[in-house]
């Protein structure tokens, strides 16, 4: 009898941790070394093998997680943290507009909501090299950057108005089985703000240069992807506090190693 | 017996699944006990129970329990750097957080201390900005060096360059954290910055000011500008402290 008891508590620790550990919402990406485009000026990183959420946050539960957190509640965020733009799509803090949907990526949030978001989860926003490591996936293949088709269809969401109001799910899973990486939202990463783009791509001023040290700042020179160009140069134009109708987020989260 | 005790473990792994997020969740609004008109149209005057001020019609809000005399003097604006609770070490090795360097004007500028390029036109910025302040505004101003090399900039490394370079005393100070404290920092102040290789960093050139109650008032991009805006800005933010 007593050692049936203690096994039944041994499972139980041990599925409260398992559910700790690693949550059914992620999935397992294996890293590698790559080649991003337009990162650190067309180096080699190594991005380590990480979860990474299957899917954008939602609104559903981006409300749960500021019923917990009244700090995050649209009439209380800070402004130094997120700008007056915040859960603009919201009507109060816990009801969304009229046609807003609890299913679609929740959007309008600044990168310090984003962070804490995470943070309560005890998970953490990707760095931008895991999520374009991700993200240049396609639904076969790890790498699917010189495909064509890859490079067509995100460039023809880029043009498609509105899609933050669709719902989670709807694009095909990619190899590693994350959704919606592409169609849907942009997404915050944790280092977006180490972009450097050169002065002459974002200011209207010759020989800029002065504005940052160093010389690995972004120079558009191949515009073979440019999609990715567009998304690099989106984060060099951000501020943390901005909450931007079509950029959302989601989690991340190193591997515990045993 | 044994139900009794696998109910206590259920309770106890449903607590703790509870608790893993406790961080911040203490300030709950549902504490409160008393409200407030935000207009204070009747001065101190507080309700017992939600509603609309009766004079102005606005909704009341709750007041904290416990610390309500406290947050009126203490009171920190929705704009300000000491809404970040980050701590950091300075070049002698003390724990502080940006709230405590409230009532002074701060100027600040990211750097690293290994850096051969922009770095040391940035410090000569910053010099120039602090000797030509008069006396008495230096007396309320601090000039602020955070490096954006937290790895390498050890307080002790952070002490040797305050020292070669004759900042180690008042207004100056130099300060360090973790990666995530120092990414969030240069969030705040919009300094953009990506290792480049193991010593070097690029980074925007960016010095702000900020008014005795931590907003931001000031920014000043670029390197061996015109430092006389700054200067403007930085005398009427001293001026203006009560």
């Amino acid at each position: 009898m007593r050692t049936k008891f203690f096994r039944l508590s041994f499972v139980l620790i041990f599925v409260h941790m398992f559910s700790f550990g690693q949550s059914e919402d992620m999935v397992r990406i294996n890293g590698a070394r790559y080649i991003p485009l337009y990162g650190r000026d067309s180096t080699v990183v190594e991005v380590k093998d990480f979860d990474l959420d299957k899917y954008p946050v939602t609104n559903e539960q981006y409300m749960e997680f500021v019923r917990k957190f009244p700090e995050w509640q649209k009439s209380n965020a800070k402004k130094i943290f997120a700008d007056g733009m915040y859960l603009r799509n919201w009507k109060n803090n816990f009801e969304l507009n009229d046609g807003a949907d609890l299913k679609s990526p929740v959007t309008y949030v600044s990168w310090f909501a984003a962070k804490a978001y995470c943070d309560c989860q005890g998970k953490r926003l990707p760095t931008m090299d895991e999520w374009e490591y991700a993200a240049m996936a396609d639904e076969t293949t790890k790498d699917a950057r010189i495909k064509k088709s890859y490079n067509e269809k995100i460039l023809s969401w880029y043009e498609a108005p509105r899609s933050n109001e669709n719902q989670i799910g709807q694009n095909p899973k990619n190899y590693w089985g994350v959704y919606d990486l592409h169609g849907l939202v942009w997404e915050w990463t944790s280092d977006f703000n180490s972009v450097l783009l050169s002065g002459e791509s974002r200011k209207d001023k010759d020989g800029d240069n002065n504005l940052f040290c160093g010389s690995a700042s972004l120079g558009a020179t191949d515009l073979m992807n440019y999609a990715a160009f567009m998304r690099y140069a989106f984060r060099g134009s951000i501020k943390a506090n901005f909450a931007i109708k079509n950029l959302g987020f989601r989690c991340a989260k190193d591997i515990e190693t045993p | 017996m044994i139900m009794k005790k696998t109910l206590f473990i259920l309770c106890s792994i449903i607590f703790i699944g509870f608790t893993a997020c406790k961080n911040d969740s203490s300030k709950s609004s549902e504490n409160a006990i008393a409200y407030y008109c935000p207009m204070e149209c009747e001065g101190d005057k507080t309700y017992d129970e939600p509603g609309s001020c009766p004079v102005c019609k606005m909704d009341l809000i709750p007041v904290e329990t416990g610390d309500k005399s406290e947050r009126r003097s203490d009171e920190i604006s929705d704009l300000s750097i000491f809404n970040l609770k980050s701590t950091w070490t300075n070049q002698n090795g003390e724990d502080l957080q940006f709230e405590d360097l409230k009532g002074d004007v701060l100027v600040t500028v990211m750097i690293y201390t290994s850096c051969k390029a922009a770095c040391p036109r940035l410090v000569a910025d910053m010099r120039n900005i602090e000797e030509r302040l008069s006396k008495s505004t230096k007396e309320n101003v601090k000039m602020i060096l955070v490096s954006i090399d937290p790895n390498v900039d050890t307080p002790e490394r952070l002490k040797a360059f305050a020292e070669e370079n004759f900042m180690d005393k008042h207004p100056w100070l130099f300060l360090r954290s973790s990666e995530d404290n120092t990414r969030e920092f240069a969030a705040v102040v919009a300094v953009n910055y990506m290792k480049i290789s193991p010593i070097d960093f690029s980074h925007s050139n960016i010095i702000t000011v900020f008014n005795d109650q931590g907003e931001m008032v000031f920014q000043q991009e670029g390197l061996g500008v015109n430092s006389d805006a700054t200067i403007e800005n930085i005398e009427k933010a001293v001026a203006s402290i009560k």
